[in-house]
């Protein structure tokens, strides 16, 4: 509802398509305890947010505030046609299209990634601003500045609702991806709260993901490689922490508990992501997570096959996080020693310094290695470095099982 | 290309809104014609105007009910049209769904530039 109503007064003004939708919801609790739910709820709830959304336009017709100067909302400043042009825009039939074309406006790429998923959460997945403050363990006062900035970016450069042409779609798409990535890692791993795994934002990136694979102009093959990945790590997520908020390291993880559905489904995409020769780094990490869906334990690991994906990782998107991953397969594959030398040879190395998981990563080669002393030093490193409560647990715990 | 007025007169309106479904298909044929318009990009403006008003009217500023006209001469409403010349504002005019009535008038005006 939302969507549909900020395509009719414009992104500038999602903020008003939001109090529509709040007024509407208001409306229909005070009406239904007087008179009961009407048959029709849906129905209820859009024909009386259509009614609002009238008024609105009734009222800013000439405000600067709104711009009905594109074809296709020129006929609402008209009494003549307003009524039957509200009615075509609310037909359920472009709903779809409208949320697909919200989620390309708030991917615009002359936003901030921080910015996208600020408004992402707020118009598409309806999260209030308190909401989102606590989801970036931020103040309200700094999201709201963010979807203020956001406005200002859209009023400025008159950004419309639209699906990108064909020959944008691909690059538009990739920034969308990007997004519902970000939005799923901030859920699957979370940087800053003391929960480590945050449900909601999981399963709206999932969820915001499968709008993607069912409409019919972004069915591309890395949008099925996107979702399988996210279904692989999904699939895995009650066993990666314990009852106490602990985490519970791959070796340790009751792979029984592993939902066999979600791999499955994930898999289904895998098979629908394969179509056409692009690979893109989605294909490649969902392959990686799917090698570990299918392995009995981490030693029947097919490791050599993992680190191929991350050799191939590392020529199409190399990045230094990418190259440390990489150096997790190698030490599984050719022993702690060789996965010492190459952390060396890391390009970029500067940027992983202030980063836990690269001083995690030399404290557990080096307890391999039989070096507790040195590992230790790597350990504290990285304890001092996350932010994450679970994280510094684990690595608490690590250090306790250093041999003296 | 200059702006041309239509000003609708006439009609039967009144008698329309007594059936709903009537009116409804009706109202359809003007958003047909506006919205055709409107994909051309021609379309700049047009609202519909209630039955009462007021009259000012002389120096002396005098204000009277009005303007009580027959049906007929009664101006019911407008839109305001981008065309190349009379010719294609004529043809524009003759789309309008107020001719669906013999006593339905489109007045055609060049907007003038002063």
């Amino acid at each position: 509802m939302v969507a549909v109503l900020t395509k009719i007064f414009g992104p500038e003004n999602f903020e008003t398509a939001e109090d529509v939708v709040q007024e509407t919801l208001l409306q229909a609790m005070q009406v239904w305890k007087l008179k009961g739910i009407p048959q029709n709820p849906s129905a209820w709830l859009f024909q009386v947010a259509r009614n609002k959304a009238i008024d609105v336009v009734r009222k800013n017709k000439y405000s600067t505030q709104f711009d009905f100067n594109d074809s296709e909302r020129k006929l609402l400043t008209s009494e003549y046609t307003l009524n039957m042009t509200m009615e075509i825009l609310w037909k359920e039939e472009h709903m779809e299209d409208e949320l697909l074309q919200m989620m390309f406006a708030c991917c615009h790429p002359g936003l901030s990634a921080e910015n996208q998923i600020t408004l992402i959460l707020k118009t598409l997945c309806g999260f209030s601003t308190a909401e989102i403050a606590k989801a970036f363990l931020t103040s309200e006062d700094v999201v709201s500045k963010r979807l203020y900035r956001t406005k200002e970016f859209f009023r400025q450069n008159k950004i419309r609702f639209a699906i990108p042409s064909r020959d944008q779609l691909a690059s538009r798409v990739d920034a969308v991806l990007n997004s519902i990535y970000l939005l799923f890692n901030e859920g699957y791993n979370s940087t800053h709260h003391e929960k480590l795994i945050r449900k909601e934002l999981i399963e709206e990136a999932i969820a915001l993901c499968r709008l993607l694979a069912e409409n019919q102009h972004t069915q591309l093959p890395q949008v099925f490689a996107l979702q399988a990945l996210m279904l692989f790590h999904a699939a895995r997520l009650e066993s990666r922490i314990s009852a106490e908020g602990e985490i519970i390291l791959l070796d340790q993880q009751d792979r029984s508990s592993w939902d066999r559905e979600l791999i499955a489904e994930g898999n289904a995409f895998m098979n629908r992501a394969a179509v056409g020769g692009e690979v893109s780094i989605y294909h490649i990490e969902a392959a990686i997570a799917y090698e570990h869906c299918i392995a009995s334990s981490v030693a029947s690991t097919n490791w050599k096959r993992i680190l191929d994906y991350y050799d191939w990782l590392c020529r199409i998107a190399p990045s230094a996080i990418t190259e440390l991953n990489r150096v997790v397969a190698i030490m599984q594959v050719d022993g702690p020693l060789t996965a010492l030398k190459l952390i060396d040879h890391i390009q970029d190395q500067k940027k992983l310094e202030g980063y836990y998981l690269l001083n995690s990563l030399l404290g557990e080669i080096h307890f391999r290695l039989k070096d507790s002393k040195k590992a230790k030093v790597y350990f504290e490193k990285a304890m001092e470095q996350t932010q994450s409560e679970a994280e510094k647990k684990l690595i608490k715990k690590k250090i306790k099982n250093l041999s003296p | 290309m200059s702006d041309y007025l239509l000003l609708f007169r006439g009609g039967d309106g009144k008698n329309l809104r007594q059936s709903p479904d009537k009116w409804q298909a009706h109202m359809a044929k003007w958003m047909q014609w506006m919205g055709e318009l409107n994909t051309q990009g021609k379309f700049v403006g047009a609202q519909p105007l209630s039955e009462t008003g007021k009259l000012v009217t002389g120096s002396k500023k005098v204000v009277s009910d009005g303007p009580f006209m027959e049906g007929k001469e009664m101006v019911g409403g407008y839109l305001i049209c981008k065309a190349d010349d009379f010719t294609e504002a004529v043809d524009i005019s003759k789309g309008c769904p107020i001719l669906e009535f013999d006593n339905g008038v489109v007045e055609i005006r060049e907007i003038q530039s002063m």
